[in-house]
């Protein structure tokens, strides 16, 4: 192939100016004529029989249109089908704070707003299940029926290659447990969603969703309204992160309410809301014992993970096997047990969160072979090197590995950081840490059964040199409208902002199944690449054709196709434009891709894991401790990361400098957390995302593999530089204080319990995480008896009142 | 998003009126009363923290008088008893006064370490002064507290969420401006329709999270006072999660006045670990007579550590807020002693 005109260049993102200038129009821009506002009611309670509800009052305040309630849509949804357990609005039971339990639409917002308090609502309280040690009780009330063994979701058990011999033939052993705490997405753009039902009736909502396809299928099972009918328009994003990859409530209620209304109907999320939406990273509880020959060789791994999936599965059965799958792909593991648990508890839902499911497992992983090079004296870069699973190789879990760029990234992120030269070697109180990952460029199997494409795109030249790509696509961010473009624009030799990209949009193009599982510049990619290439070979015919040269001496770059020997034998971009549609007719071509068979093993649960192509990255990250207040700070993270191929180098850039910024904001301080079923920190305020302030030195390091399957070599880029950023600060810390953080988030408080210094007593200690299962419990219930406790006397208070 | 509660807006153009104003719309003379969501009238400056809490009804007055339009509602003017700063005065303009930073420099590092920006533009010098204790069961949405079932700071039938057995409402003093003023030996001039009397900062906040100033509710903070600085050096010192944004969770402001090597006077102040900001005098006796060395130094963290109460309700922890006070009232002397 010829030099690349297009990709790899440092090109502007060709869909930035309206981000840039005020005037992209997000959903909760947009206002149309005769519009009501919606507004969800929300459950007060975490585990409640609904035992009253009545709109009445609430239906007739004025200014009140409708109101829809939990029996309006009784069908179950959810994004997997196969283990579908919520309705659009809770019906007779709420499972958590903040539950959506009945939709308001309204003439305007306070309207809305105050109507809610009209709704009469009673609860029958069922006691609360909080951690993952009370779910796995047998004797408390389940969550969902449908639980056969107390709240347990899931249950997973796979295991390869001879784990026993494994153990046997250790020289030796490490058995650690960690637990990584919950966390969420915190896009800025709060949830939205416009939903317009029309007198030919036709419905569509405009909504900032990551999946809308997935979207537009729940809607036709929970309206009751046929697809053909239903068009979902992905509007501009303000940031999902996974979190907009769910159907949502508000959705639902928007769209049904439009329908009894036959007007406009608008929901938006308050921020409180988007804390309830939630669909955040798991917290999960850990245990890994792995054993090694004394020169570092792993023998066997057996890992376990406990899942805390909130009230609702959302994408659960894929976090569960996540949690196992992917830790095969980075090291060689010749025998592999994967035990994985996932319950319910009365909390908002978890779901994806960028990185999904292999965040928690990848920093215990790596935090553990952090220990295992200073158990037996090894350089914690080199060490990696010495395991690295092969290139074009099979994991023990049967997954296809094929570029594998992991060992360039520590060659690469080495020479950069002088990491071996400065680990061990700081004064106390500083410190260095590294960690390698790896991520899916893609799901190998779609989230519902089906064997059509995964990815569809249509391109279409018109005679004017126009060209159009159509592909379903959801631009959360991320680029893919810019990498539409440029792959279009790549083959058929115009530039990128020659394009127009029509996207997100379940009417006007065809499917794609959304941005999740970093997939879309490997899936819709390779599809537009599949669509342009059929007009490039046309408009090729045709430029030969016209200058008697033969085609495999044409190249068609910056509106021309050219002699590759002659820069002065050329046809226009127009002309031949002109030239293939006289004869072919009008020009469009449409491409797809699915991913290829056999890619992973046959066993039941292998149908996560496999992708057609891994990312691999490393990091190390450099921390300063304040001995005395415990403050940790990050003052540099650099990442390596193998893309493939960058298609837009800038953008890869900007993904792993924003991926060490949300990878450092979860070990540093976000967390989901809870106290007695309430949210603690539901406002930004609270939650701690870091500012610019806080953000460290971010530095970021493209390597390439050129992939063979890869759109023009291409894997991902948007999820797993978040992966290594996590633990290479855990065990930068470790370099710092000789403390291990075996659990998130780092806090002062943390730091000065293990050095010692949190009271006068203090024992310093050398690390800081679980023991086991059962030392969350008592936390639990502490925080339950206090609950009761405060309920109490409160009621003594009023008595004596 | 949340909404406003409904209110009409008054924007009287001098102190005298929006003080008559105050008590038209119902600010009974010398009432103490706080914490009630139901307040008849309140005053807005820059609004950066009534209006999130309006929103969140932790307040919903019928009526608000914006200051925003009084006259001579901001400056900074030295005369010869000091510095005076007029209540309205930004913190951004406070926090970039060269006289405020060379002379008062603990105040200048505090303003500047207030929140946002864009909040120090809009917020006022006398906002801050007057701002509502913080607690992480009160700030919170009206959602929230309705599924909580509330606490005593808004319903007074209900128990303190933080310690239900207490008799009074924990939440916490949270501004950054005032244990500087405090360390500065701030005095505060408030006006009513009755006239306008003066008094000390230090006597202006008590240790209740309700009550947590003895500003009446017909009354005006319309300036604060700093004393001459001649010989004072001082510093503020703040503790939160990140660079901005944060209420602190670890306020210490210290200044102090030599004599060649001598300490001749000295100031402690302390917030964010209790409801009222404090000064601490055990601090300010260690260190008064001698020559800050590290046996003063040590001592004087010695107070502050005990002085420093923190509850539960904040972020950060007890036992790290309470060390964080020692080590910066080390770090602070330290600093002022080089």
């Amino acid at each position: 192939m010829a030099e690349l005109s297009v990709l790899g260049k440092r090109l502007p993102k060709v869909n930035s100016w309206a981000h840039l200038t005020g005037s992209a129009k997000y959903a909760d821009d947009l206002f149309l004529p005769r519009m009501l506002y919606g507004r969800l009611l929300r459950s007060t309670q975490a585990h409640a029989r609904i035992t009253k509800l009545d709109v009445s009052r609430a239906l007739a305040h004025p200014g009140v249109v409708a109101i829809v309630t939990g029996p309006d849509m009784p069908e179950t949804i959810g994004i997997m089908p196969s283990v579908q357990d919520e309705t659009a609005l809770a019906i007779d039971r709420v499972r958590y704070v903040g539950e959506p339990v009945a939709a308001i639409a309204a003439i305007d917002e306070d309207t809305a707003f105050e109507a809610m308090s009209l709704i009469d609502v009673e609860y029958d309280p069922l006691p609360p299940i909080l951690t993952i040690e009370d779910a796995l009780r047998e004797d408390l009330p389940k969550i969902h029926e449908k639980s056969r063994r107390a709240n347990i979701f899931k249950e997973v058990h796979l295991s390869f290659g001879d784990l026993d011999a494994g153990f046997a033939s250790a020289d030796h052993m490490r058995d650690d447990w960690f637990f990584f705490e919950g966390n969420t997405h915190a896009p800025i753009e709060s949830h939205s969603a416009v939903a317009s039902f029309e007198g030919d009736g036709k419905l569509t909502i405009w909504t900032c969703t990551q999946v809308p396809h997935y979207l537009h299928r729940e809607l036709e099972k929970a309206l009751g309204l046929p697809r053909a009918k239903i068009r979902v328009v992905a509007t501009p994003s303000g940031g999902g992160f996974g979190g907009k990859s769910d159907p949502f409530a508000h959705e639902f209620a928007a769209c049904l309410l439009s329908m009894r209304t036959k007007r406009p109907v608008k929901i938006t999320l308050d921020r409180e809301e988007v804390f309830y939406a939630h669909r955040g990273r798991h917290p999960v509880k850990m245990r890994i014992k792995t054993g090694v020959k004394q020169d570092g060789e792993i023998t066997a791994v057996h890992f376990q993970s406990w899942l805390d999936g909130g009230a609702y599965s959302s994408y659960g059965i894929a976090t569960t096997y996540y949690t196992g799958a992917l830790m095969t792909v980075t090291y060689r593991i010749p025998a592999y047990k994967f035990d994985g648990v996932r319950v319910y508890t009365n909390k908002p839902p978890c779901g994806p969160k960028r990185g999904h499911g292999t965040t928690q497992p990848r920093y215990a992983l790596e935090c553990q072979l952090d220990k295992i090079a200073v158990d037996l004296g090894f350089d914690a870069l080199e060490y990696r090197k010495r395991i690295l699973q092969p290139a074009n190789s099979r994991t023990v879990n049967e997954l296809r590995i094929t570029s594998m760029g992991l060992g360039q990234c520590l060659d690469e992120l080495g020479a950069k950081t002088k990491y071996s030269e400065r680990h061990g070697q700081l004064p106390r109180g500083k410190g260095v840490g590294i960690a390698g990952s790896a991520y899916i460029s893609g799901a190998g199997l779609p989230i519902y059964w089906n064997e059509m494409p995964h990815s569809g795109a249509t391109v279409k030249l018109d005679r004017g040199g126009g060209v159009t790509v159509y592909c379903g696509t959801a631009e959360i961010g991320q680029g893919s409208d810019n990498m539409l473009a440029s792959v279009a624009a790549e083959c058929l030799g115009v530039r990128p902002e020659d394009v127009h990209v029509v996207s997100g949009d379940t009417s006007l193009a065809p499917v794609d199944l959304g941005s999740y599982s970093s997939r879309v510049t490997f899936m819709a990619g390779n599809a537009v690449k599949d669509a342009a290439w059929k007009l490039r070979e046309w408009l090729l015919d045709a430029a030969s054709e016209r200058l008697a040269i033969p085609r495999e001496c044409l190249v068609p770059a910056d509106r021309r196709i050219t002699d590759l020997r002659d820069p002065e034998q050329f046809v226009t971009f127009d002309d031949a434009v002109v030239l293939a549609e006289a004869k072919h007719g009008t020009l469009s071509a449409a491409g797809s891709y699915r991913p290829p068979q056999g890619i992973g093993g046959g066993y039941k649960g292998a149908g996560v894991g496999p992708s057609p192509a891994y990312s691999f990255q490393a990091s190390v990250a450099e921390v300063s401790v304040d001995l005395e207040t415990g403050v940790v700070t990050v003052d540099r993270i650099t990442t390596a990361h193998d893309c493939g191929r960058a298609l837009s180098p800038a953008n890869v850039e900007g993904q792993i400098e924003g991926s060490a910024y949300m990878g450092y904001g979860e070990i540093m301080g976000e967390e989901q957390v809870f106290r007695g079923g309430l949210h603690k920190k539901p406002s930004l305020l609270d939650y701690k995302i870091p500012t610019s302030l806080d953000t460290p030195e971010l530095e970021a390091i493209i390597v390439e593999t050129i992939d063979k399957e890869g759109p023009f070599g291409a894997k991902e880029a948007g999820e797993g530089p978040l992966n290594s950023v996590i633990p290479a600060i855990a065990n930068a810390v470790y370099d710092a204080i000789g403390v291990r953080f075996d659990e998130t988030p780092i806090t002062a408080d943390k730091v000065l319990a293990a050095l010692g210094k949190r009271d006068n007593r203090g024992m310093p200690k050398d690390r800081i995480g679980p023991e086991g299962m059962g030392d969350g419990q008592e936390a639990a219930n502490a925080a339950l008896r206090r609950l009761s406790f405060t309920t109490e006397a409160r009621e003594k208070k009023k008595a004596n009142a | 998003m949340l909404r406003l509660p409904a209110f009409t807006m008054e924007r009287p153009g001098t102190y005298a009126e929006a003080a008559t104003l105050l008590r038209a719309h119902g600010a009974a003379r010398g009432d103490l009363t706080r914490g009630t969501p139901s307040l008849p009238v309140m005053l807005v400056a820059g609004g950066t923290d009534l209006f999130p809490n309006m929103k969140r009804r932790q307040f919903t007055p019928r009526v608000l008088i914006s200051l925003g339009g009084v006259a001579d509602a901001t400056g900074i003017a030295r005369d010869k008893s000091g510095l005076r700063i007029q209540a309205g005065t930004t913190l951004t303009t406070v926090a970039s006064d060269a006289q405020v930073r060379e002379r008062y420099t603990a105040l200048a590092e505090a303003a500047v370490l207030v929140s946002t920006p864009q909040l120090r533009n809009m917020g006022t010098i006398g906002g801050n002064i007057c701002l509502d204790t913080r607690c992480n069961w009160y700030d919170q949405s009206a959602f929230w507290r309705g599924a909580e079932g509330f606490c005593m700071k808004t319903h007074p039938e209900v128990v303190c969420r933080v310690a239900p057995s207490s008799p009074r409402c924990l939440a916490v003093a949270s501004a950054d401006t005032v244990p500087a003023l405090l360390a500065l030996g701030a005095s505060v001039a408030i006006q009513s329709a009755d006239g306008t009397r003066t008094v000390a900062l230090a006597d202006l906040h008590q240790e209740d999270g309700i009550a947590h100033t003895k500003i009446a509710r017909d009354e005006i903070v319309v300036s604060v006072t700093l004393p001459d600085a001649t010989g004072w050096r001082s510093t503020y010192l703040k503790q939160r999660d990140r660079g901005s944004f944060d209420f602190p969770i670890v306020g210490l402001a210290v200044a102090v006045k030599r004599d060649g090597a001598r300490v001749t006077d000295a100031r402690v102040a302390l917030t964010a670990v209790a409801s009222r900001p404090q000064l601490v005098a055990d601090a300010a006796k260690a260190l008064i007579g001698g020559s800050l060395d590290e046996a003063a130094i040590a001592a004087a963290a010695d107070a502050v550590h005990k002085a420093a109460r923190p509850m539960d309700n904040t972020s950060g922890t007890i036992s790290q807020r309470k060390r964080t006070a020692r080590v910066f009232a080390e770090r602070a002397l330290r600093a002022l002693a080089a």
